[in-house]
């Protein structure tokens, strides 16, 4: 849908002020425009009605994936310093990954692997356990429900990662009575990551969940299903945008986490990503870049992939449940 | 168009929110407010379940109470009890269904977000740090422990080094002929039937492995990290050896008095008192590196705003934090706003496309995005200077106000696509008709956009700005992935730099390397920082409550 077919352009008034607006000078757009529509329009007025947004969206464009094909050249560069990088594509090998998965003392597999376990099972259980709050919140009615309410809003504010001193210290002391929950253990960081759970989803799933008629509910409690029943039947079916939404988010966040997981991951084979590709190029940055952006590229392409498979979900889920309620 | 049409216009998208749908909810016509219809029974499945489950969390936390008993940890033995017990009594008694369905999170929420703040509050008020971590009995035997000397003129022991269960002993014998065996956990503990060598030198005990030479080089660094005490009284001394073969007796440096709570250097006789601050300190106010924690009130703080050296970098550290956060939301809403308006339109063609790449920054993990950029930006090496720029050394990341600059634009880079999906979504939900009223009453396109379509998405987006700037406030990844909160300032030998926020210093100052780690002060900074949010966000959660009013 092009210029050339005009019947099928701004049949909205939205569509037409929004045009306008952009062209604010010009405040008797909407009639002439219309009236442009009805013929070949020459290429002053596309321009004016459309081609500067192809040209805001080509420089946007540019800078948008600019530094991602700049790492991805990198990681393909098996020069390996940043002086070497920065001819983007001047060759292609694969040099850095060979390298990335050789190297005992950075555990490249590992990091993944442990990055992956985090995650998958960090983001499933805050899923579930914000999916079981927000139904509580929506179909239930009972004392403090609003206090409630109100407080996990409020929580929202404060990061876990304001904690981090108390958080390492507790982990400290639960390392001396049981070893395998505290420091250094991936199953206290993901025990420590699931304190975050309620107070940064439930918000958002509570509106979402919200949003399903409570006569489903009625009607399947005539029926004579019980409360798991109803939750796991009906509506965790129903929610299933907003349940991918949380889980990808939560997964995104939890991967990209490096604060809590720095501090608690001290042992190099039990660190995430984050953790350690930071260690990577903490030190000397220029050196060790080929194989730090190999590692970069390898990291991203799993929630890159997600996301962009998702993205559908990802964009009501943020427009409805975060926008509307 | 007149203030009721606004009004009722303006209802759906404002009035969508979370607050209202609950009141709605209980006000509808099949419910009023008596006796709701109840659930049906539990099926034999789910009771089978909730059974077993249960089951699996009370074998645990028997396990971990057992454990809390045996470290005698009384203070959470009884908390986690009763914890316990909460949970039976609200998974086995028929009502409560709300409690069941929150109970698990609500747990971890108490101990893992609010335990911990307030944790963090009473650590604020303590000297908790290194050479400050543990009671003054502790450090009292750890001050004797490590200040030794050896005893002079006193008898070489004859010294076998042994292994049992992967740990290794020392096995003495005395100018006497008397055999004794320990290690650093046992004491010193006398073995009669121990089998001697040609020279009379104990080396074999049943039950025992003895080492060979080449065993004791291999593992050279732990045996000689062994130090026996010779009784359970760290003031006796302790028995060391240095080669494998010969051992010597070693006694503290410094000997403590219990009666006057007093240290004593055997050799100068200098005597270190406690000075009150959970250190010995001798009258010129050296202290003894091994301190205890105490509470030190609002020490921390005072530190915070007076210690010179901390004083003028955290001032510029919290105006920079304001900024960067402000700075932040203004730039990439502006950004998202003017893309959202631009692609609004149905008919452009590969608007899908432009959407798709322009989320990817989005999608890109965000502490890799500032280790990128750190490349791209690098002032020696990086793509910038020296492609774009050809050769140039614009410090980019090393000049104060252009690594500010620099920050803010990769933040921009991350943030846009967020805004952007955002404000698409609060554009495509604004009622048409709004549009349509205006313009007849002959409102042009620019008064349409500022009088009504950015008032009554403003409404909806308010909180997502504020949420917004609480995260940036504690952006975390950008700044320190990018410049590491450099480059230093120069009129300080701490750690901080010109873009170091708020939350990087809290990081620092915790768990940085090179100065020593001070928990108290870092607590007292995350306190600061939580009290800063706190009435940001109270103030415009009011703001947009007025912004609600005015316009609904």
């Amino acid at each position: 849908m092009n210029g050339s077919a005009p019947g099928t352009v701004s049949t909205t008034p939205a569509d037409v002020i929004d045009a306008a607006t952009a062209h604010t000078g010009s405040d008797r757009t909407t009639v002439e425009d219309l009236k442009a529509l009805n013929r070949r329009r020459p290429f002053g007025v596309w321009f004016k009605d459309k081609g500067w947004r192809h040209l805001v969206g080509i420089a946007v464009t540019i800078f948008a994936i600019f530094p991602l094909l700049y790492v991805l050249s990198a990681a393909f560069n098996s020069t390996g310093t940043l002086v070497g990088s920065n001819a983007l594509f001047s060759r292609i090998d694969f040099g850095n990954f060979v390298e990335l998965f050789n190297n005992p003392s950075r555990p490249y597999a590992r990091w993944f692997m442990n990055t992956m376990v985090v995650g998958v099972v960090t983001s499933a259980a805050t899923v579930f356990l914000g999916a079981m709050a927000a139904y509580a919140f929506s179909r239930m009615r009972f004392k403090g429900r609003r206090i409630g309410l109100l407080s996990l809003l409020l929580l929202q504010m404060f990061p876990q990662l304001l904690a981090v001193v108390a958080i390492f210290l507790l982990l400290s002391g639960i390392s001396e009575v049981i070893p395998a929950l505290g420091l250094g253990s991936q199953l206290g960081l993901i025990m420590v990551y699931l304190g975050g759970a309620l107070g940064v989803n439930t918000y958002l799933m509570y509106g979402f969940f919200n949003t399903v008629p409570q006569s489903l509910d009625e009607a399947a409690k005539i029926d004579g299903a019980s409360h798991t029943q109803i939750f796991f039947g009906i509506i965790m079916r129903l929610v299933t945008p907003i349940l991918a939404v949380v889980g990808l988010l939560s997964f995104i966040s939890i991967s990209g986490e490096f604060v809590i997981a720095s501090v608690v991951l001290t042992d190099p084979d039990s660190q995430t990503l984050a953790v350690g590709l930071y260690s990577f190029v903490a030190q000397q940055r220029s050196e060790n870049w080929g194989v730090f952006a190999a590692g970069a590229v390898l990291a991203a392409v799993p929630v890159m992939a997600l996301f962009l498979f998702l993205q559908r979900y990802i964009v009501s889920g943020l427009t409805q449940g975060s926008v509307k309620g | 168009m007149t203030d009721t049409e606004l009004r009722q216009a303006g209802t759906p998208a404002a009035a969508n929110g979370a607050a209202t749908a609950p009141d709605g909810a209980a006000g509808r016509p099949g419910r009023p407010g008596k006796r709701r219809r109840r659930f049906g029974p539990d099926t034999t499945k789910g009771t089978v379940a909730k059974i077993v489950l249960l089951g699996l969390v009370d074998a645990l936390a028997v396990y971990v109470l057992m454990m809390l008993f045996l470290s005698e940890s009384w203070g959470a033995l009884a908390v986690s009890s009763a914890v316990v017990l909460v949970i039976n009594w609200i998974y086995l008694r028929t009502g409560g269904l709300p409690a069941k369905y929150l109970a698990p999170g609500v747990l971890f929420l108490l101990v893992f977000q609010v335990f911990v703040v307030m944790f963090s509050g009473y650590i604020a008020f303590t000297n908790y740090g290194d050479g400050h971590n543990s009671t003054k009995d502790d450090a009292i035997a750890a001050i004797q422990l490590t200040a030794q000397k050896r005893v002079p003129d006193s008898p070489a022991y004859k010294a076998a080094v042994l292994a049992k269960d992967n740990s290794f002993y020392l096995l003495f014998t005395d100018p006497e002929g008397k055999v004794s065996l320990g290690n650093t956990e046992t004491p010193l503990e006398e073995v009669s039937d121990a089998g001697t060598d040609s020279t009379g030198k104990a080396n074999a005990v049943d039950g025992y492995r003895t080492l060979n030479f080449q065993e004791i080089v291999a593992n050279q660094q732990s045996i000689l990290g062994i130090t026996v005490p010779v009784s359970d009284d760290p003031a006796d001394g302790t028995l060391r050896t240095a080669d494998g073969s010969n051992a010597y007796q070693f006694k503290p440096a410094l000997t403590y008095d219990a009666a006057a709570d007093t240290f004593t250097d055997t050799e100068s006789g200098t005597v270190y008192r406690d000075n009150g601050k959970g250190a010995f300190a001798d009258g010129n106010g050296e202290t003894l590196t091994t301190g205890w924690k105490i509470d030190v009130g609002m020490e921390n703080f005072a530190r915070a705003f007076t210690d010179p050296s901390l004083r003028g970098p955290l001032l510029g550290v919290i105006l920079w934090t304001f900024t960067f956060a402000v700075a932040s939301v203004a730039l990439t809403f502006a950004m998202g706003l003017f893309l959202a308006i631009t692609f609004n339109r149905e008919d452009l063609r590969g608007k899908k496309i432009y959407r798709i790449l322009m989320i990817l920054p989005y999608a890109f993990p965000a502490f890799l995005s500032g280790l990128v950029w750190s490349g791209i930006l690098n002032p020696q090496f990086g793509w910038l200077n020296q492609t774009l720029l050809g050769g140039a050394t614009i410090g980019w990341l090393t000049d104060p106000f252009l690594a500010k600059i620099s920050v803010l634009v990769v933040n921009l880079w991350l943030g846009f696509p967020y805004m952007f999906l955002v404000c698409t979504g609060a554009l495509q939900s604004l009622p048409t008709e709004l549009d349509e009223a205006a313009r007849m009453d002959g409102a042009g396109p620019w008064r349409v956009f500022r009088s009504i379509k950015l008032p009554l998405l403003l409404v909806s987006i308010a909180p997502l700005l504020i949420s917004s700037f609480a995260f940036n406030f504690n952006n975390f990844n950008v700044i320190f992935m990018l410049t590491g909160g450099g480059p230093r300032f120069a009129d300080t030998d701490r750690d901080i730099g010109a873009t170091d926020i708020l939350i990087t210093l809290v990081y620092k100052v915790a768990f940085g390397q090179g100065t020593g780690r001070d928990y108290g002060l870092a607590s007292a900074l995350a306190i600061i920082i939580f009290i800063i949010v706190a009435t940001v966000s109270a103030i415009s959660f009011k703001q947009t409550k007025a912004l609600e009013d005015v316009n609904s």
